[in-house]
């Protein structure tokens, strides 16, 4: 997959809006010349203005608004960074680090039957994915509970369905009780989720025969390339160390299964 | 106005560097950064063959600082000297090779290798604390430093920069032993081993445990130390830790370091060397100093 040839840049952002939609689940728009260039699975870095919370946190692109020049982030509050950018209202000026990572090869499932599946906070990233998506599109949501967000935005742009883990909406279990129950079927899988979710992916597209891209997350510092914090391990000898260890931030986030051992 | 400094008979346009392993070998931060306008580029460290590294998560941030266990994953000298050197040729700037490896036999090899390239300077990381042989091994006890100093000297056809430790008991006997090893410079420091802790999952924060500290949270440490073995030998001390800005780097010329090197802020700040050069050459004009060296060790 080639990675973009567009310039990265650190600058000031402004929030437009900010609400909480569920639990520790928040929805910020910033104005930003960034969106102009950013893609569905790509992601920003946001620094917080506390100092003694250094490094920049890797929120991936949930929506883009080229016309208006607004990136939204759904992320979830996970520690002292997030929880600062909680509290941000319109007009507050954070800098980010951005556009970064590869982002999802939509031309790849043109014309197709696609699954976009999201788990949790992997969801964020399949709302832009599927408006970019010129396909027939199927997306499958996994939540813990009936704490959903996301639903309705996602259901203007194909069939949702939903799972729970304790039942309360959809179908009791996760994204693959899904499919399962419903005797889905697909001929390409775009998917963003926790790590177990993207094993039980990876498997389930190797057993249908069919491509699987799967959005990585790992602990990052400079969210360029530079730092080896993110890698992950590859089937292939990467271009960069010649390891087998890509670069999360700049290699993916975005990996077809079958390229990554997970 | 002077900005130059000579380190080791090699002069830099002036005192400013990038820490190995915070810049790799400059490609990425070269869209942020004109390279030509730093002293020197110091590379991530590399190996005589591809080191994978260790498993991750291998950052992990901390109050004012971040711990690293990257484990020196790099391409080994091969793909080092035909990819990364001819890119770093490009610009008008210095090009320091920084030099891990698990045994002398390692480090000596790509000391060799290294004699016929382009290079300017080579550091060598006796101090990486995140390796499990070699690397600090080398860097802890004086005698191990005195031994892999002098025989890589016997070999190196560039000045060599041995990069100190500051986890030992007394920096000055391990300066003291580089250089009479014959060491041409020192560089210091390396990350301070450090731990951190998931309380709610009761699990290590660093999939390798321990870490090496650096950022802002550890300037004062290396500060300390750069003074301490500025007055406890003669050749010129290249200082970071921590270093976020013009004010940072100062400090570090005042406790006698001869060229500074900017680290982990590289991570927070991409443009963070750039602008330790302007705000160096903004201080010159505003102190009327008329020649960066006037500063070196100049703390009262």
């Amino acid at each position: 997959m080639d990675s973009q040839i567009i310039q990265k840049k650190k600058m000031k952002a402004m929030v437009v809006s900010q609400k909480q939609i569920a639990e520790q689940i928040y929805d910020m728009w910033l104005e930003t010349e960034l969106a102009q260039d950013a893609r569905a699975g790509q992601f920003v870095a946001v620094y917080p203005h506390n100092a003694a919370t250094l490094l920049p946190r890797p929120i991936s692109i949930c929506e883009v608004d080229r016309e208006q020049g607004r990136l939204r982030l759904v992320y979830r509050v996970a520690g002292k960074g997030t929880a600062e950018f909680s509290a941000y209202g319109a007009g507050d000026t954070p800098e980010i680090l951005g556009v970064l990572g590869n982002g999802f090869p939509t031309e790849q499932a043109k014309g197709k039957r696609v699954f976009l599946m999201g788990g949790g906070i992997g969801i964020p990233p399949m709302l832009e994915l599927a408006k970019e998506l010129e396909a027939e599109k199927h997306i499958l949501l996994g939540y813990r509970n009936q704490d959903l967000f996301l639903q309705d935005d996602l259901g203007e742009y194909g069939q949702v369905y939903i799972a729970t883990e304790d039942g309360s909406v959809g179908v009791q279990g996760n994204v693959m009780d899904i499919i399962r129950v419903n005797e889905l079927h697909a001929d390409i899988i775009m998917a963003c989720g926790p790590m177990p979710m993207l094993r039980a992916i990876k498997k389930y597209a190797a057993e249908q025969g069919i491509d699987a891209y799967i959005s990585l997350e790992e602990r990052m510092a400079c969210g360029v390339g530079v730092c080896l914090g993110c890698v992950c391990r590859t089937k292939e000898i990467d271009h960069h160390s010649h390891v087998h260890n890509a670069r999360i931030c700049t290699d993916g986030p975005v990996f077809e299964a079958r390229e990554v051992e997970i | 106005m002077n900005t130059q400094v000579t380190i080791a008979g090699v002069t830099l346009n002036n005192p400013v560097m990038t820490a190995s392993g915070t810049f790799g070998s400059g490609m990425e931060y070269s869209d942020f950064v004109d390279l030509n306008r730093l002293g020197a580029v110091v590379t991530k460290g590399v190996a005589n063959v591809p080191w994978p590294g260790n498993p991750t998560p291998r950052v992990a941030e901390t109050y004012g600082g971040m711990l690293n266990a990257i484990g020196l994953q790099n391409p080994g000298i091969d793909v080092f000297a035909e990819r990364d050197i001819p890119f770093l040729k490009k610009y008008d700037t210095k090009i320091i090779v920084n030099v891990c490896g698990k045994t002398v036999e390692d480090y000596l090899e790509v000391v060799e290798r290294l004699a016929a390239e382009p290079v300017d300077m080579l550091e060598i990381n006796v101090s990486c604390p995140n390796v499990k042989e070699g690397a600090i091994a080398f860097g802890q006890k004086a005698d191990c430093l005195y031994d892999i100093t002098s025989q890589i000297k016997k070999k190196a056809k560039q000045p060599v920069i041995m990069k100190l430790s500051p986890n030992v008991t007394d920096i000055t006997e391990m300066s003291k032993a580089a250089e009479a090893a014959g060491a041409d410079a020192l560089s210091m420091i390396n990350t301070i081993t450090g731990m951190k802790i998931d309380i709610h999952r009761r699990k290590f924060a660093l999939a390798n445990k321990t870490g090496g500290l650096s950022g802002p949270a550890i300037k004062p440490v290396a500060v300390r130390m750069v003074y301490q073995a500025a007055h406890a030998v003669k050749i010129p001390i290249i200082g970071m830790g921590g270093i976020a800005n013009a004010e940072d780097a100062i400090e570090f010329l005042l406790a006698g370091a001869s060229a500074v090197a900017v680290g982990a802020m590289n991570f927070v700040n991409p443009y963070a060397t750039v602008e330790v050069v302007e705000g160096i050459e903004a201080y010159m004009e505003r102190y009327g100093i008329e020649d960066v060296t006037e500063l070196i060790g100049a703390v009262e």
